[in-house]
């Protein structure tokens, strides 16, 4: 069987088709917000915002076993996102504050929220007895589990880039003008520190959501790759966008055929697909 | 029997009313008032940290004075921004983002960062770059420009809105002595055919005295205000900067001051 017919026979697999469908509105939801985060130099933002979805995802499994909704929950009280979502939006708008109202930089801010997530993380994941089945493994967590994706999970994921989508799509203008010049856009009307606050709230719900999927180690490079390899080839901010949506979509569907073909680990193929994409940018770039 | 109806008084282009700014301890505006009506060219005028930028962003609406108000066309600057035209200091922006001059320039026009501009966008960004010289560089990248050609870039985007007043924080700062002397060449047509006003914060004492038709000398108070023979004397100078030194003002120039 040659590879292409293999790959009609995975895709034929309803967990190949959730695997392909998740990751792609992760990567769109990842590269719309990606331009932003690089040209905005919040690469950590990413990493941050996903430990402070293991603090999150800690506090909700917990919630869930010592409340009982593990054993009488729907299946969306039993999921801790339900927790691990408000956290991290509240640990965005957290370091949007700091950044507001103090004079230290965004990636000390970043570094604390970041810090005091994965503390919280250990320590409520490590009040759960270890032979409670809590519905989240804590290794997948880490290193993401996108070809075990479920019906719920999927929704989740759509509704989460429905929001996502809609806001980036109108708000493109006044966020690249805030990013370009915070205060020549200002004087234009554009309120930049709620756009600011807006934009690490968003992050933090997409970031959260595309982490239990992907995996909290390897989100930042969804964030980063295909945004940081698009800037290589832009010359401009709409450009760079479009680059950046083709580079994530494509090297995620490229990703799960290869992990599949190759028998490799699903998250780390498509990180690695972009990451071979940026080198060929690097050397190819636009001056 | 009805009063004669008295002529209202013309609402100064800019109104700056007993502003007073502080920055935690630092006192930076201090009960500073002024009035410039429509068609001058207003330089303000001190030494660093005097709150010469601080004033144009209290004008802007970009800061709120902890005392007083300053209000552009009797109004918030906010409620008229078709009628300001703004050129921020080159440093402010980020140089590593992706654009090109005529995105920039759509601004302007759109006030909001253009995705795809369009054809009409397109033209009337030429357009006001051909004002300025610059047609030529419309398709280039902003990072790749020089200190002058981004000043142009800049003053195109400002005048783009057709305004009725253009504010300029430190324009002529990092560029050389041409281009300086085409920018005040730019905004003197710029005056001449649309009558606007124009407020410019500087440190060029000599460009102030030759192309201002109103100074404004300022250390958090001002020091002076008015024509630019009366107010930049070395006396005036020296109470403002606390000595005058090497930035003593050519009284005499080819041309002359302008009144």
């Amino acid at each position: 069987m040659s590879g292409f017919e293999e790959l009609v026979v995975a895709f034929g697999f309803p967990f190949m088709r959730r695997a392909a469908a998740a990751g792609t509105l992760i990567a769109i939801m990842c590269a719309l917000l990606g331009v932003f985060v690089v040209q905005r130099r919040l690469s950590f933002l990413g990493d941050g915002l996903a430990h402070a979805a293991f603090g999150g995802m800690g506090i909700g499994a917990f919630v869930i076993v010592s409340t009982g909704l593990l054993a009488q929950g729907g299946a969306l009280l039993r999921n801790p996102l339900w927790v691990a979502v408000p956290f991290a939006l509240l640990t965005g708008l957290g370091i949007a504050w700091v950044r507001d109202r103090t004079e230290l930089s965004s990636d000390t801010a970043i570094g604390v929220f970041f810090a005091v997530s994965v503390a919280l993380g250990v320590l409520f994941f490590s009040r759960i007895h270890p032979d409670t089945n809590i519905g989240v493994n804590v290794m997948d967590l880490l290193f993401g589990s996108i070809l075990a994706v479920r019906n719920t999970e999927l929704l989740i994921i759509g509704g989460v880039a429905l929001v996502a989508i809609a806001f980036l799509w109108v708000r493109w203008g006044a966020l690249a003008y805030a990013t370009f010049d915070d205060e020549l856009a200002r004087t234009d009307g554009v309120r930049s520190r709620l756009l600011e606050y807006q934009l690490f709230g968003l992050a933090a719900v997409v970031i959260t959501v595309s982490a239990t999927v992907v995996g909290i180690i390897l989100m930042a490079a969804y964030l980063v790759i295909p945004a940081a390899a698009a800037r290589l080839w832009a010359r401009s901010m709409a450009s760079m966008t479009a680059f950046a949506l083709c580079i994530g979509t494509s090297t995620t569907l490229l990703g799960v055929a290869g992990s599949y073909l190759f028998d490799l680990p699903t998250g780390s193929a498509i990180i690695l697909t972009q990451a071979l994409v940026f080198v060929l940018a690097a050397f190819t770039q636009r001056r | 029997m009805s009063m004669p109806a008295r002529a209202a008084a013309p609402v100064p282009v800019v109104h700056v009313h007993h502003v007073g700014v502080r920055f935690g301890d630092a006192q930076v505006l201090d009960d500073v008032s002024f009035d410039l009506d429509a068609g001058h060219f207003l330089a303000i005028v001190g030494p660093n940290g005097a709150g010469k930028s601080t004033l144009i962003k209290v004008a802007l609406g970009l800061i709120t004075p902890q005392r007083g108000h300053a209000a552009l066309f009797g109004r918030d600057a906010g409620d008229v921004p078709d009628q300001i035209g703004y050129v921020p200091q080159l440093k402010t922006f980020d140089r590593t983002f992706p654009a090109t001059a005529v995105e920039l320039v759509v601004t302007g026009l759109r006030r909001s960062w253009p995705a795809r501009p369009t054809r009409q966008e397109r033209e009337r960004a030429v357009e006001a770059l051909a004002q300025v010289g610059a047609e030529g560089l419309a398709g280039r990248v902003l990072a790749r420009l020089s200190g002058g050609e981004l000043q142009r870039v800049y003053l195109a985007r400002a005048l783009a809105r057709e305004p009725a007043l253009v504010l300029l924080d430190e324009p002529a700062t990092g560029v050389d002595y041409l281009a300086e002397h085409d920018l005040y060449d730019l905004l003197e047509r710029y005056q001449a055919r649309s009558g606007g006003t124009i407020a410019m914060v500087t440190h060029d004492l000599a460009a102030a005295r030759y192309h201002a038709s109103r100074v404004l000398v300022l250390n958090r108070r001002v020091f002076g205000f008015g024509l630019p023979a009366d107010v930049l004397c070395d006396a005036c100078l020296q109470e403002a900067y606390g000595h005058v030194g090497h930035t003593h003002v050519p009284h005499t120039h080819a041309h002359g001051a302008r009144r």
